[in-house]
């Protein structure tokens, strides 16, 4: 298998790209990468970084996207076919590995389809293809590019003359820039995109042949365990080799700084030698009180941004006919992957490559270049998928630590890491408070929005230059990205809503421009970064569910006050055509009943039933969701149950629309599970959650609400991200579906039964 | 290091390894499976999921010594990619998956409880089914595919 994947490499790099030492080096001192990368050898500038079309027919497409349970695979398998007319089956797709595809960043943030799917990168490259295969046509057969046809990878002239792109460049280069004006073939005319192709991995995912990271084997292969600190700043005092001089098969214990790894001859006996191995550590700093977190957070040195500010927001709570307070908050919460992350690497004196679940191919090569201090172009970094990752979980780390364990003992090394190091150490996404006031006018209208929040945030991902931004940096000794405490200046440029801060019916006026999605004039969206005890990194929608979860909650508060129903009282202080047009599309699926909430519950049931809706412009402009939430709630025991969820997507046109709504099906039941039990939980030194009895994540078992999903696609938009928008508004819509069934409002995360319990204790007694 | 020989997908194998080592880990490193895979270590998750004697077994939990004469199915022992066994034909038309990685966990179990029991009701499937995880929450196509399969069987 080894050898057959060398094989495939070898021969698709040499059908391509040029990588002789020599030019490899002039080239990345004059290519500067786009998507704002650090250069590349592999220019996306040319065509050939992109795509071949090799002598039997088979179009060969190198992309830096990958595909990691999200279907981009297949969808991006689809472009190609379509934009170069030929069947899916024709296109092989190589992604993210760093000796054969361009340098596009990270996969991540929503950004793959409108990055690849729009009039850029690879749909441009299948484009320009198409274009350049159409004009070498023409000449080979004395026609006029306008008498031309293609389809099924034939070129025809109309006086039925054909010739096959095999035949005009099979195996050749084609030597030509992307072309900015080539033309995407309109959705109007997709024969593969935009059909719901079945993913192309899903047979040999069902019957266990399909190769994760964790099934790549090296000849000569070692296994390793790391040894992670007992807790956060924990650092090394002593190492006790003789502790582990009985396991057998142990090739070396590996000391760098603060960061320890054993290697082994087989797993079993890496993972003996990690338990056996003593070691002694002087302690980390106390942790602050995970009971009383989120007033020591809201008490730290922030590093402050305004995203808006109207600077009459006192005048006008002043004047407001009732003001409105609430305070929410958001836990930290786990990639928590089902497979723990793991790596192998090769590290030999002259080269060393690294196979990764990473996101990040490139800035992964970068870093572990650093780390075993080699120049950046002899290092590799191959994509091989993990388990679902969300996010920044531990594939980064992962790789990095089987590099340095692979250089230490000089033969390839395979690294998985225990349950343990997985989730005591990942980069979870940001715990946060968001205080809001608002002040309404006697008609019930919103005049006056404040919006203030407090993140928690250490590390992120590494990028291409900062390995301490996770554990395996930090033990190292390099810094994280920290929060530089420092005061908000007024905000300037063009608004920005990239976290979901700002909630969607401000008015959003900066510096004379308006952006925002709504009505609301006297506004301001203050947030104050403070430094986390753990580190942290994106993790699916990250912030922008902890926002959406505030802000839409909040503006459901305001609709009770003025008792107007929750989706009219939306639609009077938005502005943005796409949120409007979600928010009416599922309050039709839904056959939402205008009413305010919560809803008249005389019965005695135990169990009451209740409705919510949360909309939300994705980043601002990246996707909009609207979702309607049906649940149940048990008065007793306080268990919610939500039973049907409806949702309504824009993203412009879909690529395919069976992966998509696997995608949203996903995101609203994972976002169901953060919504209801996941949060990372600690003592007064560590950790506390750090397997599957204690961070709790709905099992197989648990009772699954229906999902429907309704795509709404005005014409000629360009398409947006898909995958993080659904999981964005499913906490809020859960938590006004509550409020319905209940009239009690939950403002904290998750909706633990004690909490619905105790906020059910509260509002009776508030209106007793 | 001690001769163990093992019975697995129709096939048998004579491995040299210290007898307490989990199965799973014989299985993925030296006989190259790639159906059973390492989530937890813990029996919390069911990744590393294969059937012995018709009954689901976390193989991350189980020394290879203990299992003796058995005969060992794992993800890749119920069907080809040619020829899948209806319980992962029905995953495949669902496309009941994301990452894939929680599969051997879904699909054993879902098996083992409807060979058992052909007509388990929709809660009886749903509580064998209470160990597993599935992080990118792939649950209603999973679901639905084992429906399928179930009536399949039934008819
Ligand atoms: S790996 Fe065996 S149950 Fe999780
Ligand atoms: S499909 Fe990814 S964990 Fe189940």
């Amino acid at each position: 298998m080894t050898q057959s994947r060398r094989e495939f490499l070898k021969s698709c790099g040499a059908l391509i790209v040029s990588f002789s030492a020599g030019s490899l080096r002039v080239l990345s001192a004059q290519s500067q990468g786009q998507f704002g990368t650090h250069p590349s050898h592999i220019d996306p500038e040319k065509l050939d970084s992109w795509l071949a079309v090799g002598a039997d027919g088979i179009i060969t497409a190198y992309t830096g996207k990958c595909d990691f349970g999200q279907g981009i695979f297949t969808a991006q398998s689809q472009l190609v076919a379509e934009e170069l007319c030929v069947p899916i089956d024709r296109v092989k797709l190589i992604q993210c590995d760093t000796s054969v595809c361009p340098d596009q960043g990270t996969t991540s943030g929503s950004q793959s389809t409108p990055t690849n799917f729009n009039s850029e990168s690879l749909a441009l490259a299948a484009a320009t293809a198409r274009e350049a295969l159409l004009g070498l046509a023409a000449v080979k057969l004395g026609e006029r590019v306008e008498q031309l046809t293609v389809a099924d990878g034939i070129i025809t002239s109309n006086m039925g003359r054909y010739v096959r792109y095999e035949e005009l460049i099979g195996n050749k280069h084609f030597n030509v820039l992307l072309s900015a004006t080539a033309k995407r073939r309109s959705s109007r005319d997709w024969t593969v995109l935009g059909k719901p192709i079945p993913s192309l991995d899903r047979t040999a995912l069902m019957t266990g042949q399909f190769e994760f990271v964790h099934h790549v084997r090296i000849p000569g292969m070692l296994h390793g365990r790391v040894v992670r600190p007992p807790e956060m700043g924990a650092t090394v005092v002593h190492v006790d080799e003789q502790s582990v001089r009985s396991v057998p098969g142990l090739v070396k214990v590996v000391v760098r700084k603060n960061f320890i790894g054993v290697v082994a001859e087989t797993q079993y006996q890496a993972a003996l030698a990690a338990r056996k191995l003593a070691v002694q550590w002087n302690p980390g700093p106390e942790l602050p009180s995970h009971n009383s977190f989120f007033d020591h957070l809201r008490k730290q040195p922030s590093h402050d941004v305004l995203s808006v500010d109207s600077r009459d927001i006192e005048a006008q709570l002043a004047a407001a006919s009732h003001v409105i307070r609430a305070i929410y908050t958001y836990p930290y919460q786990m990639h928590g992957s089902v497979g723990a992350s793991c790596a192998v690497a090769e590290v030999k004196p002259e080269s060393a490559t690294v196979w990764s679940a990473t996101q990040s191919v490139y800035p992964t090569r970068s870093i572990v270049a650093k780390l075993l201090n080699m120049p950046v172009d002899t290092v590799r970094v191959i994509y091989v998928r993990g388990s679902g990752c969300y996010g920044l979980n531990g594939a980064d780390a992962v790789s990095f630590d089987a590099a340095i364990l692979s250089q230490a003992v000089g033969r390839p090394v395979r690294l998985q890491f225990s349950r343990q190091d997985e989730m005591m150490w990942e980069n979870f996404g940001s715990a946060c408070v968001v205080e809001h006031r608002a002040g309404m006018a006697r008609d019930g209208s919103i005049v006056v929005w404040d919006r203030e929040d407090w993140v928690a945030s250490l590390g992120n991902r590494p990028g291409y230059d900062i390995p301490g931004n996770v554990i395996t940096g930090m033990l190292l000794g390099y810094e994280a990205e920290l929060p530089e405490p420092r005061s908000a200046k007024a905000p300037g440029g063009k608004f920005r809503n990239q976290s979901n801060t700002v909630p969607s019916y401000f008015a959003g006026c900066v510096a004379g421009g308006c952006g925002g999605g709504g009505t609301i004039r006297s506004e301001r969206a203050l947030t104050h970064t403070v430094r986390s005890p753990f580190f942290t990194g994106p993790l699916r929608s990250p912030l922008r569910i902890q926002n959406t979860f505030a802000n839409e909650c909040f503006i459901d508060e305001l609709c009770a006050h003025a008792k107007a129903d929750p989706v009219a009282f939306r639609l009077q202080h938005l502005q943005n055509s796409r949120v409007i047009g979600v928010l009416k599309a599922a309050a039709d699926a839904a056959s939402w009943q205008a009413r305010p909430s919560p809803m008249a519950n005389f019965s005695r049931a135990q169990t009451v039933s209740g409705r919510g809706i949360a909309c939300v412009a994705y980043e601002g402009d990246n996707g909009y969701a609207a979702l309607v939430a049906e649940v149940d709630v048990d008065l007793q025991t306080g268990t919610v149950r939500p039973k049907r969820f409806i949702i309504a997507l824009d993203c412009g046109p879909v690529s395919n629309p069976d992966g998509l709504r696997n995608q949203t099906e996903g995101g609203i039941l994972q976002g169901m599970s953060r919504a209801l039990v996941e949060e990372v939980t600690w003592d007064n030194r560590r950790v506390t959650s750090v397997d599957w009895e204690t961070y709790k994540s709905l099992h197989l078992d648990s009772e699954m609400p229906t999902v429907e999903t309704v795509f709404v696609t005005p014409a000629d938009r360009p398409a947006t991200g898909a995958g993080e928008t659904a999981i964005t508004v499913t906490p809020a819509a859960i938590g006004n579906a509550i409020f319905d069934a209940t009239s009690a409002r939950l403002r904290d995360l998750p909706f633990t039964p004690e909490r619905v319990k105790a906020a059910l204790l509260a509002d009776r007694g508030a209106r007793a | 290091m001690k001769k163990i020989t093992l019975n697995v997908n129709g096939q048998q194998h004579v491995v040299a390894v210290d007898p307490e080592t989990p199965l799973l880990f014989v299985l993925s490193d030296e006989l190259g499976l790639r159906g059973p895979r390492f989530g937890c270590g813990m029996a919390q998750c069911g990744a590393c999921t294969v059937i012995m004697r018709g009954q689901v077994v976390r193989s991350c939990v189980m020394p290879v010594s203990a299992v003796g004469q058995d005969e060992v199915t794992t993800l890749e022992g119920l069907g080809t990619p040619e020829k899948p066994h209806p319980i992962q034909q029905a995953f495949i038309e669902e496309g009941a998956a994301q990452c894939g990685f929680c599969l051997s966990g879904v699909i054993l179990t879902a098996k083992a409880v409807l060979d058992t029991k052909p007509d388990a009701s929709d809660q009886e499937i749903r509580d064998a089914l209470g160990g597993i995880l599935c992080r990118c929450f792939t649950h209603t196509r999973m679901l639905r595919a084992i429906r399928k399969y179930a009536e399949a069987i039934r008819a």
